[in-house]
């Protein structure tokens, strides 16, 4: 099996690309069913939608930048390098998963690809992003650091100091806001007055940008502009990647709040279509290859489910591990 | 009447919504989704959308304006989704809304409701399963109080909302969805500090709050030991009148919390009840608690977590036959300390 770091190196092939967000899409698939069979127990957050802002970040950033992200964070992990067995093995709450299992869906990481522990708390990966920031402005490490997060996020306080900090300091930060229309059941412009949360970051006099979400080069093409504006100096960049959650916002939730025909005009601008088309139409890939990939994607998953039932449930000790302050 | 505990949270706010104009309620999709846990059914359709306010994720925001507001003329109530989330406006509550009739020389008081979900049980991790009880319990100015069921919930909610001070109330999580015998209107409610005797008998006295309360109760009955089980409802302030009266009977207090070994809120009761019953007791003063860990994720641990109706039920047997400390499981496995 792949390491974490040889899984995001192979994200310089754009099939590895492909690939990486039909496993993210499949596994998210896989998740929800498991949730609904009652094989998992407690929450979980889904990004089937959001996979070309996972996969377009990972591809960019180096295992040595560090990236703080939320709760919705399967895909990002996956991205990163994570393995299924180390998500999934969280999720289930095995010895397997990536915190030893008493984390949670909600609660991943992985230093060796720069994944800060994942936040439950709104908007508390952005300040903690920037600090990520600060230190390798003052170790001179070259490091760079990632903060996603939602568009309900940008109306939490700890946006706006985060920002504001980044922006004085001119730290090397890219700050990237999936905005996927909703915050848990509140449509965005019922929560938000203005369209574009780039302005947000224009407030604080941070270079920002509109980016499509859907599209995997338009997500790496804005990333690589900001990470080379941090790593030279230019100080952090604010990007709001247009993007879509078609699942509702936790397991519990079946979005009936969404206005008829939403899901559909996104699900026409599908992420994992319009860059398997496109490869189709470069010629790297055909039809045929396409759909074995998929089939292929699905079968590792599948394996990943029955090993992760079997592996070793998380022991009571190992809720005393690691706790600290004694 | 037969209801769940977040009917009669809704039912609570509504009964004194429909009483008082000023009263009104804010929080993140409390109106048209009618809360993530359902406790606000049915409000925004009979309130409408100025009493009842969906807000933005801007927990600090609403939670000083819900002071300003109760500062000079409503009586708001802001429901925080998990507790964890108070973290983000812990200023509005603890140094702005419990010092406001103080640092006013009595001008200004602040009748704003906080309420939270709490606790253990439902898999939601670390982040999302405290009780955090004694974050309030230790800041003066504030009232705490923790329902232990849809009769509690109610008449504690009712008079909460008309309490001139701020009120905390926090609500077990796993209650929700519970149904319990529950009396509405003036007949229910249920005045702050006063807590209540769920079962009566000599070898000890049990104290505990929200979802414990159920499994004290149930271990009580398992051990086959006669005690006393008060629910103590309200936290600051707590009823201390109704407990040492009971010591003074049994000789014995056990505390059964769903908090951390160090710092729950018990350790408050069990050090007043160690002094002032110093005479009457019979045996240490025991506190029954979760370890020193942050909540663990998975449903097999969680469980092992918090006191389970064994673990309950062979601490008190303990205690009455032996009268020394039952040993926490943690301890006696070497986990930790
Ligand atoms: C401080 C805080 N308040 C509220 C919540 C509950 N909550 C969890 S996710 C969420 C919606 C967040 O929306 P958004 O930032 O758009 O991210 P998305 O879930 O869409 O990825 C809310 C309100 C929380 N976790 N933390
Ligand atoms: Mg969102």
């Amino acid at each position: 099996m792949m390491t974490p770091r040889e899984r995001r190196a192979a994200l310089a092939d754009p099939v590895a690309c492909l690939e990486r967000m039909m496993e993210i899409r499949s596994f998210e698939d896989r998740i929800k069913e498991l949730f609904a069979e009652g094989v998992v127990h407690g929450t979980t957050h889904t990004c089937q939608g959001q996979e070309a802002v996972s996969v377009g970040i990972a591809k960019v950033l180096e295992p040595a930048d560090q990236v703080c992200c939320t709760y919705r964070g399967h895909g990002h992990a996956l991205a990163l390098g994570l393995t299924l067995d180390a998500v999934l093995g969280e999720i289930m709450g095995r010895t397997t998963g990536a915190v030893g299992g008493v984390g949670g869906s909600m609660h991943l990481c992985d230093r060796s690809v720069g994944l800060l522990p994942t936040s439950a708390i709104v908007g508390a990966g952005i300040p903690i992003a920037v600090g990520a920031a600060l230190a390798s402005s003052m170790t001179g490490d070259g490091s760079v650091a990632l903060a996603l997060f939602g568009d309900g996020a940008t109306n939490i306080g700890a946006f706006h100091e985060g920002l504001n900090l980044a922006a004085i300091w001119r730290l090397p930060v890219v700050f990237v806001c999936e905005n996927n229309v909703y915050g848990e059941y509140s449509r965005f412009d019922r929560t938000t007055p203005i369209e574009d949360l780039a302005e947000r970051g224009r407030a604080y006099a941070i270079p920002s940008e509109i980016v499509d979400g859907q599209s995997l080069d338009a997500v790496v093409g804005a990333v690589e502009h900001a990470v080379e504006r941090a790593r030279a100096g230019g100080g952090p960049t604010f990007l709001e990647c247009k993007t879509y959650r078609y699942s509702g916002h936790s397991r519990a939730d079946a979005a009936t709040y969404r206005p008829e025909g939403e899901l559909d005009r996104w699900l026409a601008r599908d992420p994992l279509s319009l860059y398997a088309q496109q490869l189709v139409g470069l010629g790297v890939l055909d039809d045929a290859k396409v759909a074995a990939l998929r089939k292929a994607v699905d079968d590792r998953v599948n394996e990943c489910v029955e090993r992760t039932k079997a592996a070793e449930p998380a022991t009571v000790e190992s809720m005393f591990r690691n706790v600290g302050g004694r | 009447m037969k209801m769940r505990m977040r009917q009669a949270i809704a039912q609570a706010i509504a009964d004194e919504m429909r009483a008082d104009p000023t009263v009104m309620l804010m929080g993140e999709d409390i109106a048209e989704a009618e809360g993530p846990f359902k406790t606000s059914e049915g409000l925004l359709a009979e309130f409408g959308p100025l009493r009842v306010r969906d807000t933005p994720i801007s927990e600090m925001g609403f939670c000083g304006a819900a002071l300003g507001a109760a500062a000079t003329g409503l009586r708001p109530i802001v429901e925080i989704m998990f507790i964890e989330f108070i973290g983000v406006a812990l200023d509005m509550v603890t140094t702005e809304a419990a010092k406001f009739r103080y640092l006013s020389g009595g001008q200004y008081t602040a009748p704003l409701v906080v309420r939270a979900s709490t606790g253990a049980g439902l898999g939601f991790g670390a982040q999302h399963s405290q009780t955090l009880e004694s974050w309030f319990t230790s800041c003066p100015g504030l009232k705490v109080v923790v329902p232990s069921g849809s009769r509690t919930a109610y008449g504690l909610m009712r008079s909460a909302i008309r309490d001139p001070d701020p009120v905390v109330v926090l609500e077990s999580r796993t209650l929700y969805a519970e149904r319990e015998e529950t009396v509405t209107g003036e007949e229910g409610v249920i005045p702050l500090g006063v807590g209540e005797v769920l079962r009566t008998g000599g070898d000890a006295t049990v104290v505990s709050i929200g979802q414990m309360v159920g499994r004290a109760a149930q271990a009580i009955g398992q051990a086959g030991i006669s005690a006393d089980l008060i629910d103590l409802r309200t936290l600051v302030p707590w009823d201390r009148g109704l407990v040492e009266a009971s010591v003074a009977r049994t000789g014995r207090l056990v505390v059964v919390e769903e908090s951390p070994y160090t710092g729950g809120w018990g350790t408050d009761v069990a050090a007043h009840v160690a002094s002032s019953c110093f005479a009457s007791l019979r045996a240490p003063v025991v506190r029954i608690t979760c370890p020193d860990v942050p909540v663990p994720y998975p449903a097999h641990l969680e469980q092992v977590y918090l006191p389970s109706v064994d673990g309950i039920a062979r601490a008190i047997t303990h205690v009455v036959e032996t009268g020394t400390r039952p040993v926490p499981w943690w301890e006696k496995e070497g986990l930790v300390r």
